[in-house]
């Protein structure tokens, strides 16, 4: 099972809307740019990324590409595809829904 | 393409392990490039293998990964013990191909209905009881006027179709030299629109093509003939061809699903019932009738109704008849119409079969159930040897159900692999057998689609079989107590129980199967062997034909002139040959009595065909050139006994009674012994044999348009001269051809086609249960001495006499055997009276037929037990005390 970590519920989410920016990033790219962005307030353990990209994978919202690096490596590259987008779509959505929801409480109490 | 995906995923395991760890290569070098420490980064990832093992599963499919792991570990399991893999999957695969043939036989004869609208409103009608010949039987043939009666009597309630026996006829397309044989049928104009049969090229017959006699001259081919004559040309519509005496046009081929309604025999040539020249004739009694009856028409009223009308029809005709015995007349009056359901058709094959492949399909389901038990054994054995992993599986947590699922895969890629095989010898068998159903003239041949119903019935055999011989040893297996097996084994007895058990069944079968084969060989054996009264020996036949009709001192001439042909020894004439199917029957009347009810039969013959058949005359003289129909006769011990009181019958007169009163007196000039006319299976005929030449009213001879050449050869295969005989006889005179030559040998051997098919099918099925059951015997007896070897090696070291090791081995396995020898003689003699009918002078009580199989299975015990006791005499006491 998953480990539990602090991107709990949302890691599907950032994953989806950072390949939506920028597309053909590989796994540690992906984490790093959790990081980054959030100022290092997030950060993606790898114990939950890999499964999550490959479980994306399986139900065709990403898709996978073995590339060879200029270090003659070979990565495996990610980016959204169409089910992906509507995807990344409806997550956003109902992530709105639960945090101004979530904002109103900590209002109002 | 998630599901997709998922499943083949299942099958790149080692490739998909493969593809996780580079990726996870690839981030660990990216950590480091950034400048974190790798061991920290290696950490961060966790334990690859963990790491590894969710990615994996969430990319597969669980159940279907360890169905993929046991099929490859099924596989190794068969591999690893080649030889017995093997052998279980060539005696499976022979006794599922083996069924599956018998399946598609029956099917095809049996149960398939005709590919025809509505099938199942089909009945056949028939009469049974007491025929013209004073002989109870089920007769299904009508007179043509009978059935015009019938068929406006029961006009809009029911349909009546007439459909004419085959005939194998010959026709030509171009001239009389170039005569080919096509199986001809005659049928009702309106059979094509009410089966709903659409034509592949041209038109059908409509009801206007069988109107009037002899009016309309046309001929439907079938979709097999047109394929196999004429390559689907289409311009075969409008081709006309010679059949009988008339020539006939082609208007069409009828579509390719329709081969007429007789299964074993595929007609090539359809023309109207008007065409057949007996068709306005009361006498005469040529075509089966099916009767469609519409959804809603009670079947009993109408068979009533028809039955009454026939009834009247016969009667009438009939009441002017003088010659028949009153008995006769009642009998034949008297007899019960029948109307039977008929959506697979009606042919002389399933009357001839049915039961014939009854009991093969019998026989090869025996053979199956030994094949089972066999291969069940062999699980088993192979199960004990694997108790110890099957322990280590329970104890590191395997389930109950993962343990039967894994010998059951096993299992079923055994018998998977075996159904393939059986596959091709089922696809190879099946028509071999068909082919072995070939009276010279009329070949069975059967439409035998692999369809999905032959589908059907190979899957659903193979998972019972699987059922049968991996259910039970998968549960045993499964029920291992880990505790028991790691402290050095389990009970032995209870797996030796079970192959005993197995043992018994297959004793049992393999002893019904041998019983069953050695009645069939015996009953061949007996017929074949039965003396005919007459030498086929070098006997070739020419069947002749000359259009128009010419005298017999032409006839006499060629065979005057085949007799200058070297090679030739002896030439006579005959009507037709004996056992050729043929005959001409009549009632005797002796001083001005009346007529017999039994009837003598009767054929034309040259002077000389006694002596060239080898039928020895016992009394007077043999026909000499100048005799003449109706004044001389020569007669058999039979005809003697049974019309002119067996004393010197040479000298005496009897009458020649037909039906329409008419008397024609002879004069018995000879007596010769009994010879078989028609069937060797009947008792021995009343036979009468009459000259050839007849005066006609004029009192000149009458022309002939039939003779048959019966040519004697000096050569032992008298088929090598019948190419030169042929075209002899062409030569001879104009007019006159062969239609047919073939050998006396073949039309005795016609006889006992279905008794040979039967003994070899039999004898080959009884060989192989024997060589199943003996290896099983086999198997266990050798298992049961490598279980039992601690102890046997105590006991010789004790000092025991090698005479009681062999006894330790022996008991369990006599009492399985004489169980199953008992068993099967009981199910053999409760069965024998379903093929009683196939059996020909011989009974199920018969002592060698009791002891052969008695005897056979001992001796295969005896060879089976050998290599066992051997094997038990000589473990090594040391050897055996030093393992544990």
């Amino acid at each position: 099972m998953a480990k539990q970590d602090s991107l709990q519920g949302s890691l599907d989410l950032l994953v989806l809307k950072i390949l939506s920016r920028r597309p053909r990033l590989h796994g540690y790219a992906i984490m790093s740019a959790i990081g980054e962005m959030s100022d290092d307030v997030l950060r993606a353990e790898e114990g939950s990324l890999y499964p999550a990209l490959h479980r994306m994978e399986e139900a065709g919202w990403i898709r996978a590409e073995w590339v060879t690096k200029d270090t003659r490596r070979r990565a495996r590259i990610y980016e959204l595809t169409a089910a992906g987008k509507k995807q990344l779509a409806a997550e956003e959505s109902r992530w709105v829904t639960v945090t101004s929801a979530v904002n109103r409480i900590l209002r109002t109490v | 393409m998630s599901l997709w995906s998922r499943i083949s995923n299942v099958f790149r395991g080692e490739h998909l392990n493969r593809d996780i760890e580079e990726e996870f290569e690839a981030h660990v070098a990216e950590a480091i490039a950034e400048g974190r420490d790798p061991e920290e980064a290696r950490r961060a990832l966790g334990a690859a293998m963990r790491q590894r093992q969710q990615s994996h599963d969430v990319r597969v499919i669980g159940w279907l990964d360890s169905l993929r792991a046991d099929l490859v570990f099924g596989w190794r399991q068969l591999k690893r013990n080649k030889v017995t893999s093997a052998a279980a999957i060539l005696s499976l695969a022979l006794a599922i191909g083996a069924c599956t043939s018998a399946f598609r036989l029956i099917d095809a004869l049996l149960w398939r209905t005709l590919p025809v609208d509505h099938p199942e409103r089909l009945y056949a009608m028939s009469r049974e009881g007491f025929g013209f010949d004073g002989k109870f039987g089920s007769f299904d043939s009508w007179a043509y006027p009978d059935f015009q009666l019938m068929r406006t009597a029961v006009k809009g309630q029911a349909e009546l179709i007439a459909i004419s026996y085959t005939i194998h006829s010959d026709i030509t397309f171009k001239t009389d030299q170039e005569m080919e044989k096509a199986n001809v049928q005659h049928v009702s104009g309106r059979v094509f629109p009410i089966f709903g049969i659409e034509p592949a090229a041209g038109r059908l017959f409509t009801e206007n093509d069988d109107l009037k006699p002899g009016a309309a001259p046309y001929a439907v081919l079938s979709y097999d003939y047109w394929s196999r004559r004429f390559g689907r040309d289409p311009n075969v519509v409008g081709r006309t061809f010679h059949f009988g005496d008339g020539i006939y046009q082609i208007i069409g081929v009828s579509e390719k699903k329709f081969t007429g309604t007789e299964p074993g025999t595929i007609i090539d040539i359809f023309i109207p019932t008007m065409m057949h020249r007996s068709v306005t004739r009361q006498d005469s009694t040529w075509f089966r009738m099916l009767v469609v009856v519409p959804p809603g028409t009670a079947v009993e009223p109408l068979r009533a109704k028809l039955a009454a009308v026939s009834h009247a029809f016969e009667a009438k005709r009939l009441s002017g008849q003088t010659g028949l015995s009153p008995e006769t007349l009642k009998n034949v009056l008297n007899n019960e119409m029948l109307l039977k359901p008929a959506p697979t058709g009606v042919s002389w094959m399933q009357k001839e079969y049915t039961r014939a492949l009854g009991a093969l399909g019998m026989l090869v389901l025996m053979v199956l159930l030994i094949a089972c038990a066999n291969v069940a054994n062999l699980m088993t054995a192979q199960a004990a040897a694997r108790a110890r992993e099957m322990a280590l599986r329970v104890s590191i947590g395997a389930g109950r159900w993962r343990l039967v699922q894994m010998v059951l895969v096993e299992s079923a890629l055994l018998a998977f692999l075996a159904a393939a095989s059986g596959a091709l010898f089922a696809w190879w068998s099946a028509p071999f057998v068909v082919s072995m159903i070939n009276p010279p003239d009329n070949p069975a041949r059967m439409i035998l689609p692999a369809d999905s119903r032959v589908l059907g019935f190979g899957i659903g055999l193979t998972l019972v079989v699987v059922l049968l011989f991996g259910l039970l040893p998968a549960l045993r297996a499964s029920s291992v107590r880990p505790v028991s097996i790691l402290k050095g084994g389990d009970d032995p007895h209870s797996r030796q129980r079970l192959m005993h058990g197995m043992i018994a069944l297959q004793v049992t079968f393999c002893f019904l199967v041998l019983f069953v084969a050695g009645l069939f060989v015996t009953t061949f054996k007996r017929l074949s062997n039965k003396p005919t009264g007459f030498s086929a020996d070098r006997i070739l036949l020419l069947e002749t034909k000359s259009r128009p009709a010419q005298s017999p001192i032409y006839w006499d001439q060629i065979a005057d002139q085949l007799r200058g042909v070297p090679g030739v020894e002896r030439v006579s004439q005959a009507l037709w040959a004996l056992l050729s199917g043929s005959g001409w029957n009549d009632s005797i009347a002796v001083n001005g009595g009346p007529p017999s009810v039994d009837l003598a039969y009767f054929l034309n013959v040259s002077p000389g065909f006694l002596e060239t058949m080898r039928i020895p005359l016992i009394g007077g003289r043999d026909f000499r050139d100048g005799d003449l129909y109706n004044n001389t006769a020569i007669v058999n011990e039979a005809f003697a006994r049974r019309f002119l009181n067996d004393d010197n019958p040479v000298g005496k007169v009897f009458e020649i009674a037909s039906d329409d009163g008419k008397r024609q007196p002879m004069q018995v000039v000879g007596v010769m012994r009994d010879a078989y006319y028609r069937d060797i299976r009947e008792p021995m005929l009343p036979v009468v044999f009459v000259p050839f030449h007849h005066k006609d009213a004029k009192g000149g001879l009458l022309p002939e348009g039939d003779e048959t050449f019966i040519v004697r050869t000096t050569a032992a295969n008298p088929m090598a001269l019948s190419t030169t005989l042929r075209q002899e006889v062409s030569k001879a005179r104009s007019g006159f051809r062969v239609s047919n030559a073939r050998t006396q040998l073949e039309l005795n051997q016609a006889q006992t086609i279905r008794e040979r098919l039967l003994a070899t099918l039999a004898f080959f099925f009884g060989a192989v249960a024997l060589l199943l059951a003996g290896i099983g015997l086999y198997g266990v007896l050798n298992y049961s001495v490598l279980q039992q070897q601690r102890e046997i090696g105590i006991r010789m070291a004790l000092g025991a006499p090698v005479g009681d090791v062999a006894r330790r081995v022996m008991p369990g396995i006599s009492v399985a055997v004489a169980i199953g020898a008992v068993a099967g003689l009981a199910l053999g003699l409760t069965s024998v009276r379903y093929i009683e009918s196939l059996l020909y002078q011989v009974k199920a009580t018969d002592a060698d037929v009791l002891v052969i199989p008695f005897l056979t299975i001992l001796l295969a015990v005896v060879i089976a037990a050998v290599p066992a006791v051997l094997r038990a005499m000589r473990v090594d006491p040391v050897a055996m005390l030093r393992v544990e």
